[in-house]
């Protein structure tokens, strides 16, 4: 398996551990099969890419994992454990309430709605640490100012008095990740952490989480539909579709020989800063209605490999030399494509 | 581009200043976002220009000052050749004709009341070309087939359609009226990747196939980069840098094109833990109070003592077709001036393993 992210001891259990989980969603116009049997692990102090379209399940996965699926939306099958206990049902609900939030902690989307406007920075972030550690006011607010300025906000003390309409985009994001340090956390789930966000306070966003990951050990799931910010801070990808894991692979193996058709196919359609294409190579029709997924493969309808074994039987997972994809067909190359349309590498500034 | 083609569109000194309100005791002052200040450009026939900037840069303000569904505070824009900075009423409509809008958001941009037909008829209805929608019928459905959808998604409602189908709706209808300019603002960035590269695919052969000139509005670099024959890149109202597209990529002279390049992830993990990144500290100025003389010298690494804080770098002309708004370009690129910070080398994740 890969050199990092094992276990510090051999017997010790996976930090999280998803086993078989499935997610479906009973709503009046049918059940939505959200998520259909994604095992996955994350070990300390290593970072895991999710990545997907919309639709493909990533972001419920996270949200099982925090406990956030909410009616009509139900866990029906699969285990999550942390550090080899389970997270789910009732007898395990003060364990997991005990987990979640202070040893697991999360970084939402969109930094506009994750705060709330009408109570101070201080304030929020001092609440979460009086529930959780059980602080003292006084305390409190001196463990908000240090957290402000562990994510590079300038003058602490006077901005944990400011209300979040005073901090811009990228600023409210930092709180937010102040937030998720509070308690010290031993995995942060960053879900989209930087989609609403401009390029270059991106760029400053990303810089801030590899430097907290690399300088508190922390583990990190990060969840993106964007390719290349996973190319520049995981370990190992793993990459969703139609609620199913397809493939899973360390970052510097998923690019160079994508597995799975799908993966394959989004790297080619995706256009690079780097390279100039003539064409960009899309994957025809869209993804499919999870009310009524396809038989077989979720992905043959799109597939340009698919046999007709795909259209019957969905693949099973399987382990290519450390690393898994969920296809018959997998690792084998396409039909060539035109040679007008291959990319051609250029020398990038930077 | 050669200088013997006549633009298609000329943007000349255009800037949008919205009011926000008045200040001061008697409230007798007024204040004003300046969304767009002194841009100027040309746009030439067949070609796609393609403009970038993130948000709050005035790329949207500008591209639909130059439809004129935004009145300039100042400036002209001429198209082919005729003044329309000015015109209105009926002239107005007329001018229509020709320039079109792709819209962003293809779930807000299309009436989910009305029928596909109805949608894409609409435009030729309002300009007399058909009596209804009825005897559109048959355009409609030849524009929705030269748009990559069915014949029967004419009597459909856009519920029944994914992201990528309804903006290909929204495309039929900007051509509904065979426009020869078409300003198409972020019209995939709310789409899933393997979506939008059908829809940049089709944007493509729509161009090549009716000679169409397109503004291509967007804040992704790769997209930009990917579709355009020419690039403007915008920031804070003022554009800092025009070049054709492999210049800008390749030998960006503005501190800001530099930056914001290196801040463009690549999926590459090799390439992309390796390269050199220019972190640029703090966020986009104010636009009502927007700063002194060049406009990113707050946040610019290669800021100096002098000039930078007090005076507005010109739009000049490097070398033929690449124009920068900077004040030490060339110094810069000579090495005479050296960013002070956010330089920053080596991989980002130091666990990472080293490829073989």
């Amino acid at each position: 398996m890969t050199d990092q992210g094992t276990p510090l001891r051999p017997d010790e259990p996976h930090l999280l551990e998803v086993d078989g989980l499935e997610v479906k969603f009973f709503t009046q116009r049918g059940t939505v099969q959200a998520v259909r049997g994604v095992s996955f692990h994350i070990d300390r102090g290593e970072t895991l890419g999710l990545v997907g379209e919309s639709g493909s399940g990533k972001s419920v996965t996270s949200q099982a994992v925090l406990g956030l699926v909410e009616l009509p939306g139900r866990i029906v099958a699969g285990d999550i454990r942390w550090k080899g206990r389970s997270l789910i049902g009732r007898a395990n609900e003060k364990y997991s309430r005990s987990i979640r939030g202070k040893e697991l902690a999360v970084i939402f989307q969109d930094p506009m709605t994750s705060l709330n406007p009408l109570f101070t920075i201080g304030t929020q972030l001092t609440e979460v640490l009086r529930h959780h550690l059980h602080m003292n006011r006084g305390q409190a607010r001196e463990r908000a100012v240090e957290l402000l300025d562990m994510v590079d906000i300038s003058f602490p003390r006077q901005r944990v008095k400011q209300y979040p309409h005073e901090f811009s985009g990228g600023m409210r994001q930092r709180v937010i990740i102040a937030m998720a340090l509070a308690c010290e956390p031993e995995l942060i789930i960053a879900d989209e952490p930087t989609t609403a966000l401009d390029v270059t306070i991106q760029a400053q966003i990303l810089e801030l989480l590899a430097d907290i990951q690399a300088r508190l050990g922390l583990a990190v799931l990060l969840i993106t539909h964007d390719l290349g910010v996973v190319a520049g801070l995981c370990h190992r990808v793993q990459v969703m579709y139609a609620g199913r894991l397809v493939e899973s692979a360390e970052s510097h193996d998923l690019f160079v020989e994508p597995g799975h058709p799908y993966t394959r196919g989004l790297l080619r359609s995706t256009p690079r800063l780097d390279q100039v294409q003539r064409r960009l190579v899309a994957i025809e029709g869209s993804p499919p209605d999870l009310r009524h997924p396809p038989s077989g493969c979720p992905f043959h309808p799109r597939c340009e490999l698919a046999i007709d074994r795909c259209h019957e039987e969905m693949p099973p997972t399987v382990e290519f030399g450390g690393r898994t994809a969920a296809c018959f067909r997998a690792f084998e190359q396409p039909p060539p494509t035109d040679p007008d349309d291959a990319a051609v590498p250029v020398e990038t500034h930077g | 581009m050669a200088d013997t083609v006549e633009p298609l569109v000329k943007v000349e000194g255009l800037s949008v200043h919205f009011p926000v309100g008045r200040v001061g005791f008697w409230g007798g002052q007024h204040r004003y976002v300046h969304a767009v200040d002194g841009v100027t450009f040309d746009i030439f026939p067949g070609e796609t220009l393609g403009l970038v900037g993130e948000s709050g840069s005035g790329k949207t303000t500008t591209g639909r000052t130059i439809l004129r569904r935004i009145d300039p505070t100042s400036g002209r824009i001429v198209f082919r050749g005729q003044d329309i900075t000015a015109v209105s009423g009926e002239e107005l409509r007329r001018l229509r004709r020709h320039m079109q809008l792709v819209f962003q958001d293809p779930y807000a941009s299309l009436n989910p009341r009305q029928r596909v037909v109805d949608i894409v008829a609409e435009p030729l209805v309002v300009h007399g070309l058909v009596k209804n929608t009825a005897a559109g019928r048959d355009r409609v459905v030849e524009l929705l087939e030269l748009c990559g959808l069915p014949a029967d998604a004419a009597d459909r409602y856009p519920h029944a359609f994914s992201g990528g189908q309804r903006q290909r709706v929204g495309i039929a209808r900007a051509l509904a009226l065979e426009p020869d300019f078409l300003v198409a603002d972020e019209p995939v960035s709310a789409l899933d990747v393997s979506i939008q590269a059908q829809v940049v695919n089709l944007l493509q052969d729509l161009q090549e196939r009716l000679g169409l000139t397109v503004l291509f509005i967007a804040h992704d670099l790769s997209v930009v980069r990917h579709i355009s024959d020419r690039i403007a890149i915008m920031y804070a109202g003022v554009l800092v840098e025009v070049a054709d597209k492999d210049t800008i990529y390749d030998s960006p002279r503005h501190p800001y094109t530099e930056a914001l390049l290196s801040a463009v992830p690549i999926p590459d993990p090799a390439l992309q833990t390796h390269r050199e990144r220019i972190v640029l500290t703090g966020d986009a100025p104010n636009p009502i109070v927007p700063p002194t003389g060049c406009r990113f010298h707050t946040r610019c690494p290669y800021r100096q003592q002098t000039r930078c804080g007090d005076e507005i770098p010109a739009l000049r002309e490097l070398s033929p077709g690449h124009a920068v708004a900077c004040h030490w370009a060339e110094d810069i690129a000579a090495g005479h001036v050296t960013a002070q910070t956010g330089r920053l080398r080596g991989p980002r994740v130091t666990a990472l393993r080293e490829p073989e």
